[in-house]
C-alpha cells in the first residue's frame, strides 16, 4: 500500500536556553506521518515528546529554538516561518492540538458557545447564525447532551470529561489535517478515558484527519495507535507498528518501560522499575543515552552513539544490541509474551 | 494475612456537605471494615466520594451519621487533646498530586518535622534530626536533600517526601490518596515498591483510593467499588476480578486499559448509568451474597448475581 507522507520531520535539534545555559531537548529527531493514520509517541517524562510536537505548530516557548533540520508540510519548512501570521493559517486550522488540562485550555468565564462560535467565525467566514448551527452540531457530534439547551453554559457546569469533549470540539472547529492530543485523558477517570479515545476514533473515521497520541498510558497507546514512537532523552529510539513494539520490541528501553507496567504486576512481588536517571540534557550525551541505565549495555553503547537498524520495512530500532556483532539478547522474561501473560493475569480474554 | 484483626471500622457512614439552603450528600451508609496489616481499595470514579471518606478518617469531614472506629476506639466525634494526638499520629494521609500537597517555601527539613513539632515527638534536636533522617532514607532520598525545596524535585521524589512526611509519625494506618495517579509510569512503579516494602517491613494498613482497577489488582487484598457515595460491591481483589456482578464494576473492569492491542481491539467498553436498575417497590441493601462477597441489589437482582456465582 502506498501511503502518503502528510508531515516530515528530518535531523530536527530544539534547544533551550536557561538562564546562561543552554539545554538540547531535541536531539537530530526524524519522524514521517502518513495521512489518515494514528500515531503514538511514548517514552519517560521530560523525553521531549511534547516539545517535538510543538515545533509542528510553531508554539514552542520564547526562550526555546530549532538549531537544525527541517520539517515539510504541505510543500514548506515550517522551521522557515518566522511570523505569526503564517503560523495563524496553520496552527489550528490545519494542525490542531489539544492538551491535557481542559480547565486551562477554555476561558472560565465565556460561555461554552461563545468559545466554540468564535473560532468558527474566525476560520470559516460564517456569520454569527450559521457558527452557532454548526457549534451545536459539534457539540452533538463529541456527545454533549442537549447541546443546544447547553450552549449558554459555563465551563464550571460541565464535568471534567465534557470539557474536554469541549476542548476536542473546539479543535475540530477548524477541520484540521492532524489533530495533536498530548495526554487528553490522564486527567479523566478510566470509564470516562475509554468514552473520549471511541469519540476521537470516530470523528477520525468521518473526518479522515490523522492523530498525533501523546501518552504515558501504554494502554491507551495498545488501544488507539497502528504506529508507536518510543522516545528516550529527546531522541526517538525505536518505532514500529503497534504489534511490533509491544510484541517484539527490541529496543532495551522499550523493554524496560513495558516490564514496569502496573496491569503486569504479579501480586506479592515487586514490580520491575528502571534504575537509575536519564541523562541531563546540558551536556553532549557520548555514546547511547540510555547505556547508564541498561543492563545489556556493551562496550560501544559508552562510546559511539547506535544507528537506526532496520528490524522489518516499517519497525526500526536506534540500539546497538542489533548490530550483527552483538550477541543475541532475548526479550525480558516478563514481557516475551505479552499477550498471552495479560489473558493468565486477567482470568478471561478481553476482562 | 494471617489474623483478622479489624484495625479501623465504618458503620452506615454518611457525610454531607451544606449545598444552597440544603445538604448535599457526598456519602451514603458507607460501611467496611480495615483488617491490620492489609491494603484495603477504594476505587471509583471522579465525584464518588473516595476523598471525602478519606478525610472523614483523618477527621478532616465530620460524619452526619454513623460511626468510625479505630483500634476499637470511637473516633467519629469529639475527642480530648490525648486522644486527638493519638489519632493524628496513627492515621496518616498521603495525597494525590505531589505538585501542591507540599509547602514550596518550606525545606524537606521542616515538611518532615511538623507533625513532630506539632505533637512534640522528639527527645531533643538531635532526636527529631535523627527521625527526619531515618524517614528520608526509608523512602529512598538522601541525607543532603534535607535543605532543599520541593520544586528542585522531581514528581516521584516529591512523592517520596509526601510518604517520609508520613512515615516519620509512626503511623498505623495510612490513607494514600490517588498516590501514583500523577506519575510517570517508570516512577508509578518505584512508589508501589516503597509503598510495599514499607508496609513489610512496619506492619503497615493502607486505605489505597484509585480510579484505575488495574493499579489495585496488584498492590490491594480486598476493594470497595463506590458509584455517586454508594459502595455498590466489595470483595477480595481475586474475587472481584473473577466474578464482578454490580453493573458499576463490570463497567469499571471493562474500562481498564490493557497494554495489548489484541485486547484493545476486541474491547468492548461498558457504560453505566443505573438506569439498569429498578428500584421503585423493590429496594436494595448491602448484602453479603458470598462468604466475603458484599453487593448493594434488591432481591431482584441478588437472585440473578446467585445465578452467575452458582449458589
Ligand atoms: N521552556 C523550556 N525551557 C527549558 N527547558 C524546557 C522547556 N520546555 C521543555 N523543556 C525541557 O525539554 C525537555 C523535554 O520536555 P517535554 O515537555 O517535551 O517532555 P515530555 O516528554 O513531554 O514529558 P512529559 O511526559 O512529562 O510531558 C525536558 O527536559 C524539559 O525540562
Ligand atoms: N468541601 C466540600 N464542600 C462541598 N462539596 C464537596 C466538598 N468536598 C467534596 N464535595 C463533593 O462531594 C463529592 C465527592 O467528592 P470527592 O472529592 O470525595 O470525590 P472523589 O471520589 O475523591 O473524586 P476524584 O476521583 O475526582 O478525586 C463531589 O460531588 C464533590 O463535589
Ligand atoms: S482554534 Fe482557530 S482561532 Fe483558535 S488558535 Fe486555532 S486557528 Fe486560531
Ligand atoms: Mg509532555
Ligand atoms: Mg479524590
Amino acid at each position: 500500500m502506498e501511503r502518503k507522507v502528510i508531515l516530515s520531520a528530518r535531523d530536527v535539534v530544539v534547544k533551550f536556553r536557561v538562564r546562561d545555559r543552554v539545554l538540547t531537548a531535541i536531539r537530530k529527531v526524524s519522524l514521517d506521518l502518513y495521512e489518515g493514520e494514528t500515531l503514538a509517541i511514548v517514552g519517560e517524562s521530560g523525553s521531549g515528546k511534547t516539545v517535538l510536537t510543538k515545533t509542528f505548530t510553531g508554539m514552542l516557548e520564547s526562550n526555546g529554538f530549532i538549531s537544525e533540520g527541517k520539517i515539510f508540510f504541505e510543500d514548506q519548512d515550517l522551521v522557515q516561518i518566522k511570523n505569526n501570521k503564517t503560523w495563524e493559517k496553520i496552527r489550528g486550522s490545519k494542525i490542531a492540538t489539544v492538551f491535557q488540562d481542559p480547565m486551562s485550555s477554555l476561558n472560565p468565564i465565556r460561555t461554552i458557545g461563545t468559545q466554540i462560535t468564535e473560532v468558527i467565525i474566525k476560520h470559516q467566514k460564517k456569520n454569527s447564525k450559521e457558527a452557532r448551527e454548526i457549534a451545536i452540531d459539534l457539540m452533538d457530534k463529541v456527545g454533549i447532551p442537549n447541546a443546544a439547551d447547553r450552549f449558554n453554559e459555563y465551563p464550571f457546569q460541565y464535568s471534567g470529561g465534557m470539557r474536554q469533549r469541549i476542548v476536542i470540539a473546539i479543535a475540530l472547529a477548524c477541520r484540521p489535517k492532524i489533530l495533536i492530543c498530548d495526554e487528553p485523558t490522564t486527567a479523566l477517570d478510566v470509564t470516562i478515558q475509554a468514552q473520549i479515545l471511541e469519540l476521537i476514533k470516530n470523528l477520525q473515521k468521518e473526518f479522515g484527519f490523522t492523530t498525533i497520541y501523546i501518552t504515558h498510558d501504554l494502554g491507551v497507546v495498545a488501544n488507539v495507535a497502528q504506529r508507536v514512537a518510543v522516545m528516550y532523552a529527546g531522541q526517538i529510539v525505536e518505532y514500529g507498528t503497534s504489534h511490533e513494539i509491544f510484541y517484539s520490541p527490541k529496543h532495551p528501553y522499550t523493554w524496560a518501560l513495558l516490564s514496569s507496567l502496573p496491569q503486569l504486576g504479579i501480586k506479592g512481588e515487586k514490580l520491575y522499575s528502571i534504575p537509575g536517571t536519564p541523562p541531563s540534557l546540558f551536556y553532549e550525551v557520548k555514546g547511547d543515552a540510555f547505556a547508564q541505565r541498561n543492563p545489556y549495555a556493551m562496550n560501544i553503547d559508552f562510546e559511539e552513539e547506535p544507528p537506526f537498524f532496520m528490524i522489518t520495512e516499517s519497525h526500526f530500532a536506534k540500539t546497538w544490541l542489533q548490530d550483527p556483532r552483538a550477541p543475541k539478547v532475548e526479550l525480558p522474561s516478563a514481557i516475551r509474551d505479552l499477550h498471552a501473560t495479560i489473558v493468565k493475569i486477567y482470568g478471561k480474554e478481553g476482562v | 494475612m494471617t489474623s483478622k484483626e479489624v484495625l479501623l471500622s465504618l458503620k452506615d457512614v454518611t457525610i454531607t456537605f451544606p449545598k444552597g439552603k440544603g445538604v448535599f450528600t457526598a456519602v451514603k451508609d458507607a460501611s467496611f471494615d480495615i483488617y491490620k496489616g492489609e491494603t484495603f481499595a477504594l476505587v471509583g470514579e471522579s465525584g464518588s466520594g473516595k476523598t471525602t471518606i478519606g478525610r472523614a478518617i483523618v477527621r478532616i469531614n465530620p460524619v452526619a451519621k454513623g460511626s468510625i472506629e479505630f483500634e476499637g476506639k470511637l473516633i467519629s466525634e469529639k475527642l480530648g487533646m490525648e486522644e486527638t494526638k493519638w489519632v493524628t499520629k496513627s492515621i496518616q494521609m498521603i495525597f494525590q498530586d505531589p505538585a501542591t500537597s507540599l509547602n514550596e517555601r518550606a525545606t524537606v527539613d521542616y515538611i518532615i518535622s511538623e507533625g513532630l513539632y506539632n505533637f512534640h515527638m522528639y527527645k531533643d534536636e538531635d532526636d527529631r534530626k535523627a527521625k527526619v533522617l531515618k524517614s528520608l532514607t526509608e523512602v529512598g532520598l538522601l541525607d543532603e536533600h534535607i535543605t532543599r525545596y520541593p520544586h528542585e524535585f522531581s514528581g516521584g521524589q516529591r512523592q517520596r517526601i509526601g510518604i517520609a512526611r508520613a512515615m516519620a509519625m509512626e503511623p498505623r494506618l495510612i490513607v494514600a490518596d490517588e498516590p501514583i495517579s500523577a506519575l510517570d509510569v517508570s516512577i508509578r512503579a518505584q512508589v508501589l515498591n516503597l509503598m510495599k516494602t514499607l508496609q513489610e517491613t512496619k506492619g503497615l494498613t493502607y486505605l489505597f483510593i484509585a480510579h484505575d482497577l488495574s493499579v489495585v489488582r496488584f498492590i490491594s487484598d480486598r476493594i470497595a467499588v463506590i458509584h455517586l457515595g454508594r459502595i455498590v460491591e466489595l470483595a477480595n481483589t481475586e474475587e472481584l476480578f473473577k466474578n464482578p456482578l454490580h453493573p458499576y464494576t463490570k463497567s469499571l473492569l471493562s474500562a481498564i486499559p490493557m497494554p495489548d492491542p489484541i485486547l484493545e481491539s476486541k474491547k468492548v467498553p461498558l457504560f453505566y448509568d443505573g438506569s439498569e436498575h429498578d428500584y421503585s417497590t423493590d429496594l436494595p441493601s448491602f448484602v453479603e451474597i458470598s462468604k466475603d462477597h458484599f453487593v448493594w441489589a434488591n432481591t431482584k437482582e441478588l437472585e440473578s448475581y446467585k445465578k452467575i456465582l452458582k449458589i
